[in-house]
């Protein structure tokens, strides 16, 4: 298909919308990201101020996000419908000093940088050079973090072989369950109030378990402030508005304020501004990884739907508008700037919000309802960054929802994606979870599951393999930079057999993991003590009753995640080293390593040619390199859970597979590859196989990808390129809906697909003012192309187009 | 089980060969000579050499390997990129350069493997078929011209209750089509230009004993989908498409359907076999025109 054809096609998908929604969503698209100075100034000048001062932490931190509560401004986007917004206006992105305190030459790469900006204005740099740096530097989470970390995490941290989730952004990685559809802030309140009657003096914690509960009911109290500030706000701008219409509208809203977030919601309209107050404040409180969601969305507004269509106070019109209203709220709040590693491995303004819809219900039956089907045409209508969605899938969901969303796929935004729920339940049951809550869990952030509004399930950071690979070619020594950081063990020249190498890799990566697990723990008691979340903890099940905070295992299921990145390079680099070395003895492994370290130059690229066209590779449904891949997913999985419960939360220990964008970075800190990847170039995504080496078609990937023991995991990314061709009619659809099915009856947890062609995309490198719109799939999140850094745009075009079925 | 032919593909998730989602099984080697004939690949019997120039690193390998002394590769006071030749009636189809060739730029199509060996990969994708009531479809080349490995490799597939599909061009012997036609659950039957001579024309044979072959399958009651390679100016013009229609109605009890498969370029393929394409440069068939004719043929033969 010419690149003009299917340009026009994906143009002629894009739907109308009403002319409130169309200017709304305008103002969203093209508002600038831009570094909003408030909270940062707030919150310093709060802790100046004394007044918090010889109070309890979480005392302090309560009282910090009253502060906040109080003085932050009120924007109302013209013509919204729901009120409340992190920052000054749309896309003003507030800072968390007290997490992570920028430097101005942060700000100033922020600013300037070319891909995915944040603009800092001069009055901001100023304020941080006066006020926010002297005050907080030395002080803030990051710098506590790394001044205790031992010194061996440090260095491999360094060399690249891991990355550190927490040290710019707070824990979060939750989404909201059944309680924060069906409790006020009122009942909350009143349940600290129980709480607190029914603590045991005799208890030994009774002391800590005071203070929480007395914060938790100061930040409950800081929300109730902010909502009626609003509701104050919109009367007056009722007075001053001309249009009537408007005017009845403002003064609706403001009657919205004053009943929620202080009560349960009693309509469909309450129950999206008393979520998004919540939203509002769980962002505001810190700056969480994956913000904060509502989960399983269609399943909790359903009865608001039912009810309102029922009794005559809502159309499917107006309940798709105010829908759309609330998607633009997620898209007017992009991610917290990030920098260094951190930006490295999450490198998107997308803060991945993630709407779930379909699944089943606590009760065991199908979840669909007309709410989702609204949802999906919302979603395809709206076509914006924020948020994402999971369509989930189980056995029970009729054939015509899972092709509605590969409708909503096959113009191409990447959007949405699909998971297997029967496995989440599966997980979920694995992990201990009763089946009520497993049946009322989802997937948050990318592909991540876990029992929403129960559970803490913390990402630590994201493990490179192929690196660890390295290291171990090179007993120990990490020759970027010829530093030894692991252990040794043994020269490979002198291995004689596979096997050897295999245990050698293992014995590597016990090492390394057990250095990351001890980190871990450092960081969980750090946070537990100096950063405890009193809002967060008013909306996760069992915190108040447990008067404990979420950071400190008052959660009623606690996990811990390590992130595994590169399987399919590490399953291809094991399997050509098995194949040529050990067995076809093409090569010595003393050859495999002039090679490597000469990056596969000049006589070597013959080498590189037959590592990566002759050997056994993953995704091809070869059982040689796919045993690889399951064995691997086996022995992480065994590691990782080897280790006892985090000592503060008692978490147990998980693994998730998924990349984000870290694919990139661990791709350049790690040298030639013995699969044929060329040093510094990505290394493979997700579970997805090595890009551009797929060649036997989607089934064979699946049937790869199937073969690996996926309930053990938390979870594990999969993307596939289909040619725009493909998926043009309804049949196709079809066709592809059974095969998915088919993948999950087999085990796969999740896939998503870009449908969009390598010439498009080349196209839009070379004229990228005519592709602003341009979203594609990177990893569990859609982006623009276009804004993407040029490795990444590059890797995403690597990717093997399936131009067949 | 241990009757051995020859593929040279096997191609599972298929969609267009016949009803949910299938693997194509290809077989090589092919009585006829479409002049369009879109898997060239195919045609001859035996192995042969496919070369892809954007693979080939130029590394001379394949000229060192080659124990026919078949392909030469002098690189020398050359300013562009130079490629191996291949002189094509040395090469026995050993295989030995595709084996070594670094970066896959030789392929050689066409292996043998027995039923056994078949079965085992056909077997992989058995929920597939389960789950879309798909199955497999035996195409080419001429599936017919391997009669043992096709009629095994059907009652294998019998014994474990998966659906199959014969994709043919009619010309056997019609002894060879009755011992086929009991045990293929579907016939997707290629008709060519109606006209005889116009037929020997562009194929090389006559459409006569096509003809009756199909009528045989009717008789017989097996469940037959005609498929008309729709090559423009020849198999869509006014003429054929009358003749195509009133030679069906005839059969249209005993046919499911008729579907059109729009002509497409592959003269690369044949660049690849070191051959040429015996067709002009033709552009495929506008969508509307296939559907316009697509619903004349209906209402002609099945009269909705």
């Amino acid at each position: 298909m010419a690149v003009e054809v299917e340009v026009e096609r994906r143009r002629a998908t894009i739907k109308p919308i009403n002319e409130r929604i169309a200017r709304l969503r305008e103002e969203s698209v093209r508002a600038e990201v831009r570094v909003c100075a408030e909270r940062a100034r707030l919150i310093t000048e709060f802790y100046k101020s004394g007044e918090a001062q010889g109070l309890p932490i979480p005392i302090q931190r309560a009282l910090a996000f009253k502060y906040l509560m109080e003085r932050v401004s009120l924007p109302v986007e013209e013509g919204q419908l729901i009120v409340g917004l992190r920052g000054t206006g749309p896309k003003m992105v507030p800072t968390y000093p007290e997490i992570c305190v920028h430097s101005l030459k942060d700000l100033e790469i922020l600013d300037a940088r070319e891909s995915m900006p944040y603009r800092v204005d001069e009055e901001t740099k100023r304020l941080y050079a006066e006020e926010i740096i002297p005050f907080w530097q030395g002080k803030s989470m990051r710098d506590l973090i790394f001044s205790h970390l031992p010194q061996e995490w440090i260095d491999a941290y360094e060399a690249g072989v891991w990355t550190e989730f927490m040290e710019q952004r707070a824990p979060g990685h939750t989404a909201g369950g059944e309680r924060i559809f069906q409790k006020g802030l009122l009942d909350i309140k009143e349940e600290i109030a129980q709480a607190m009657k029914s603590l045991d003096p005799a208890d030994p914690e009774y002391y800590e378990k005071f203070v929480e509960l007395k914060a938790m009911d100061i930040a409950a109290d800081a929300l109730l402030i902010y909502a009626e500030r609003y509701a104050k706000k919109l009367e007056e701008m009722a007075k001053e508005e001309k249009d009537p219409e408007r005017k009845r509208e403002l003064l609706e809203m403001a009657e919205i304020c004053r009943w929620v977030p202080a009560h349960p919601p009693r309509t469909f309209w309450e129950a999206l501004q008393h979520y998004w107050f919540i939203h509002v404040g769980v962002t505001y409180e810190t700056n969480p990884w994956d913000s904060f969601n509502p989960g399983r969305i269609d399943q909790h507004l359903y009865p608001f739907y039912q009810r309102d269509l029922g009794e005559g106070r809502l159309t499917r019109e107006r309940a798709k508008e105010l829908l759309q209203a609330f998607w633009l709220k997620f898209n007017n709040q992009p991610a917290v700037p990030k920098v260094g590693v951190t930006a490295e491995e999450s490198f998107t303004y997308n803060d991945f919000s993630k709407l779930n819809l379909g699944g089943l219900k606590a009760d065991g039956s199908d979840g669909v309802n007309e709410l989702s089907f609204l949802i999906l045409e919302v979603l395809e209508e709206m076509r914006t960054l924020q948020p994402n969605t999971a369509v989930l899938i189980s056995n029970k969901t009729p054939d015509r929802f899972l092709i509605r969303a590969l409708e909503v796929v096959a113009p191409g935004f990447g959007e949405p994606p699909l998971f297997n729920f029967d496995g989440v339940i599966v997980k979920m049951l694995r992990q201990g979870k009763t089946l009520e809550d497993a049946r009322t869990s989802g997937v948050s952030g990318c592909v991540e599951t876990g029992a929403f509004g129960k559970e803490c399930y913390i990402l630590t950071g994201y493990l490179n393999l192929p690196k660890i690979l390295e290291i171990t070619l090179h007993n120990g020594v990490d020759p970027r930079t010829g530093k030894k950081i692991g252990i040794e063990t043994g020269d490979p020249r002198e291995f004689r057999s596979y096997e050897d190498l295999w245990q050698a890799f293992l014995k590597q990566l016990e090492y390394f993991v057990t250095v990351k697990m001890k980190g871990n723990d450092i960081i969980e008691a750090l946070y537990a003590r100096h950063l405890p979340v009193p809002f967060l903890s008013l909306w996760i099940e069992d915190c108040v009753k447990n008067a404990r905070d979420y950071n400190a295992g008052g959660a009623r299921y606690n996990t811990q995640y390590l992130q595994i990145v590169g399987l399919g390079t590490l399953t291809n680099a094991l399997s050509a080293l098995k194949f040529h070395v050990f067995e076809r003895k093409t090569f010595t492994m003393e050859e495999i390593l002039r090679a490597l370290s000469a990056d596969f130059f000049g006589p070597y690229e013959i080498t590189r040619q037959i590592l990566l066209n002759k050997s056994p590779r993953y995704g091809e449904d070869d059982d040689y390199a796919d045993s690889i891949a399951k064995a691997i997913v086996d022995e992480v999985v065994r590691l990782v859970e080897s280790f006892p419960p985090t000592p503060v939360r008692r978490a147990s220990r998980r693994v998730y597979f998924l990349p984000t964008t870290v694919h990139v970075y661990f791709g350049k800190v790690t040298g030639a590859t013995p699969d044929g990847r060329k040093a510094g170039t990505p290394v493979s995504e997700g579970v997805s196989p090595v890009q551009g080496t797929d060649r036997k078609g989607i089934a064979a990937v699946f049937r790869s990808v199937a073969k690996c023991d996926w309930d053990k995991t938390g979870g594990a990314l999969l993307n596939q390129k289909l040619s725009p061709d493909l998926l043009s009619d309804e049949e196709s659809l079809r066709k592809l809906a059974q095969l998915i099915r088919v993948f999950f009856n087999l085990g796969g947890h999740h896939v998503q697909f870009n449908v969009v062609s390598a010439e498009l995309l080349r196209e839009a490198q070379r004229r990228p003012q005519d592709f602003q719109d341009l979203m594609v799939r990177v990893a569990g999140y859609s982006d623009y192309f276009v804004n993407l850094p040029r490795g990444l745009q590059e890797e995403i075009i690597a990717r093997t187009e399936h131009k067949h079925w | 089980m241990d009757a051995t032919g020859v593929i040279f593909d096997i191609q599972r998730f298929s969609v267009h060969d016949g009803p949910g989602i299938r693997t194509t099984v290809f077989l090589k080697g092919c009585p006829l000579r479409c002049r369009w004939c879109h898997n060239p690949e195919g045609i001859f019997p035996e192995p042969e050499l496919m070369f892809f120039e954007y693979k080939c690193i130029s590394c001379g390998t394949c000229a060192r390997v080659c124990p026919e002394k078949a392909i030469f590769f002098s690189p020398e006071g050359r300013k562009e990129k130079a490629f191996p030749k291949l002189e094509r009636e040395k090469c026995t189809g050993c295989g030995v350069c595709a084996e070594a060739c670094p970066s896959g730029a030789w392929r050689l199509v066409g292996k043998r493997i027995t039923v056994g060996e078949l079965i085992s990969v056909l077997e992989r994708d058995e929920v597939l078929y389960d789950r879309s009531q798909g199955g497999v479809t035996f195409s080419g080349g001429e599936p017919l011209f391997q009669p043992d490995f096709l009629f095994f490799a059907l009652q294998a597939c019998k014994e474990r209750r998966i659906h199959t599909a014969v994709d043919t061009s009619g010309y056997a012997s019609p002894a060879v089509l009755a011992r086929i036609a009991p045990l293929a659950d579907l016939f997707l039957f290629d008709l060519k230009p109606m006209d005889e001579e116009e037929h020997r024309r562009y194929t090389g044979v006559s459409n006569r004993i096509i003809h009756e072959n199909l009528r045989a399958l009717v008789r017989l009651g097996r469940p037959v989908v005609v498929r008309v390679p729709l090559i423009p100016g020849i198999t869509d013009t006014e003429r054929n498409i009358q003749a195509l229609a009133g030679f069906l109605r005839e059969l249209r009890h005993g046919i499911q359907g008729v579907d059109l498969l729009p002509y497409h370029d592959v003269a690369e393929k044949y660049q690849r076999l070191g051959r040429t394409y015996g067709m002009p440069s033709l552009s495929r068939p506008a969508e509307e025109r296939v559907a316009e004719l697509r619903d004349r043929l209906a209402r002609a033969v099945f009269g909705r």
